[in-house]
């Protein structure tokens, strides 16, 4: 899996919860739950459905990484090659 | 016989459409069969029955909207009924007398003169919601005409990921099922009607506690190594168990004011879930003390996403006892709710967040969260409340008994 297609699930994911916004137009830095006003339940969710579509296991002390664009990715990235 | 009324789903409904009819006359019907679908301001709800027998008669038609306690049904439950006989002229009557407020217009009157295409009525509301065109659809009921099942298929099938490319994903984009401003104006109305009546009729009273999560968090940190990711805990979860058990040791907060404080045998706790569009809905855990803290994780995460697709059931909203709301991760230090009628106390948890914390002469930083009680003054006293927050904490000290 490339980078841009991780890119991609990601922001279809995202989509999926925050149906009315544009998860496209985040900053690599921003805080995606901030900005995209995501509450703890659906990014429980978020993080289950990352991880069964890219096959990876995300265990809770690596949720902290996945809080920006720029450091889930690079997690990311990282899982799927191993 | 049994009357079967239309039920009331909280303070704040007035009426409700009868949608669709899932049961025929004649059909068999046990405690906990899904007898109709009822349009509210909390959207389609799937309305239970509480009774075994027959269905004997259907008194309202799909589309019309009529007052909560309207008969809507006779049930045949098989016991001599003195007044069987003069019941059905009765109630007939009788409902005519209730005004049916504006009546549903099929908005679809139109399409329907030019293609005559069968639907159910519950499905075309579906395919409205969600943009479906239902001349591309296929029907599958009686007849050819066009049911629930089709419309879900069809709007799944427009969810799958498509490969075309990216013009295909930039149109889907418009199409995830967003309330329309009326339903989001009709749920803004709702809570306004219910929050006016909470502050209008009830003498709130509020406590607050500090709590030292530590142990709590530390129980669930190790609880979820052990998970896979999908049968992971919420601290949310932990903190609805102990609630319901410190409601257990101290009862008069879990009651109604309704003439006199009622108290409840059943534990339900109503969880307070917002909607992207705005708005609440407030989905019962049922009977939450006899439930697992899994168990609880369960049904919230079955509820959760129930109550933003507006599909609960008539017993998720009208049984609750007691009211939690959770401001989560990232949000206010403290929630001071608003006592939803006729219950009698709302607990309120802020962010968890780290915090300087005193104990036995030593200062530490620990994970707290401050808690709130909002109680009715008419029903208990502040000794009542400080006794509930103090059980609070005794349990959420002990995760591991929970």
């Amino acid at each position: 899996m490339t980078e841009e297609e991780i890119k991609k699930t990601v922001f279809q994911l995202l989509q999926r919860i925050a149906p009315e916004t544009d998860p496209s137009r985040l900053m690599p830095e921003e805080n995606i739950r901030e900005v995209l006003n995501i509450d703890s339940f659906d990014a429980l969710q978020f993080i289950v459905s990352i991880s069964e579509k890219l096959n990876v296991d995300i265990p809770e002390e690596d949720y902290g990484k996945t809080s920006n664009l720029k450091s889930l990715l690079a997690y990311l990235e990282k899982k799927v090659k191993k | 016989m049994i009357k079967f009324q239309m039920p009331n789903l909280g303070a704040d409904m007035e009426a409700g459409t009868l949608v669709e009819w899932r049961k025929q006359t004649g059909e068999l019907l046990h405690r906990g069969d899904i007898i109709a679908d009822v349009e509210t301001q909390k959207g389609l709800i799937e309305i239970e029955v509480f009774d075994e027998g027959t269905l004997e008669k259907l008194l309202v038609k799909e589309g019309e909207k009529v007052p909560v306690g309207t008969v809507l049904a006779f049930i045949n439950d098989g016991k001599a009924d003195v007044s069987e006989s003069t019941t059905p002229e009765e109630e007939v009557p009788k409902q005519e007398i209730h005004p049916i407020e504006d009546r549903v217009e099929t908005p679809h009157e139109k399409i329907e003169e030019g293609e005559r295409i069968k639907i159910s009525p519950l499905a075309r509301k579906i395919a409205e919601a969600n943009h479906v065109d239902i001349s591309l659809l296929k029907g599958t009921g009686p007849e050819g005409s066009i049911v629930k099942k089709d419309v879900e298929e069809a709007i799944s099938e427009g969810e799958k990921p498509t490969q075309e490319g990216e013009k295909k994903t930039e149109e889907s984009k418009e199409i995830p099922a967003k309330p329309s401003t009326a339903n989001a104006n009709a749920m803004r109305m709702a809570v306004a009607a219910a929050m006016s009546k909470s502050n209008r009729e009830i003498p709130h009273y509020y406590l607050e506690k500090r709590m030292d999560m530590s142990k709590a968090m530390d129980w669930v940190k190790e609880t979820n190594k052990e998970r896979p990711i999908q049968k992971r805990l919420l601290p949310v979860a932990l903190l609805i168990k102990a609630v319901a058990k410190a409601l257990d040791e101290v009862p008069d907060l879990n009651a109604t004011w309704e003439n006199g404080l009622q108290r409840k045998n059943e534990i339900n706790i109503g969880f307070v879930v917002s909607l992207r569009s705005g708005g609440i809905v407030v989905p019962a855990i049922l009977q939450t003390d006899s439930k697992t803290v899994d168990q609880i994780m369960e049904t919230i995460n079955d509820l959760i996403p129930r109550a933003r697709a507006f599909k609960l059931r008539s017993s998720e909203l009208s049984q609750s006892t007691f009211t939690i709301t959770s401001i989560g991760e990232g949000g206010a230090d403290k929630v001071f709710g608003l006592i939803y009628p006729p219950q009698v106390g709302i607990v309120g948890f802020g962010e968890i967040s780290e915090q300087p914390f005193a104990e036995d002469g030593m200062l530490g930083i620990r994970p707290i969260v401050d808690v709130t009680l909002a109680a009715d003054h008419r029903a208990t006293d502040g000794l009542i409340g400080s006794r509930f927050l103090a059980a609070l904490n005794k349990h959420l000290q002990n995760p591991e008994e929970l």
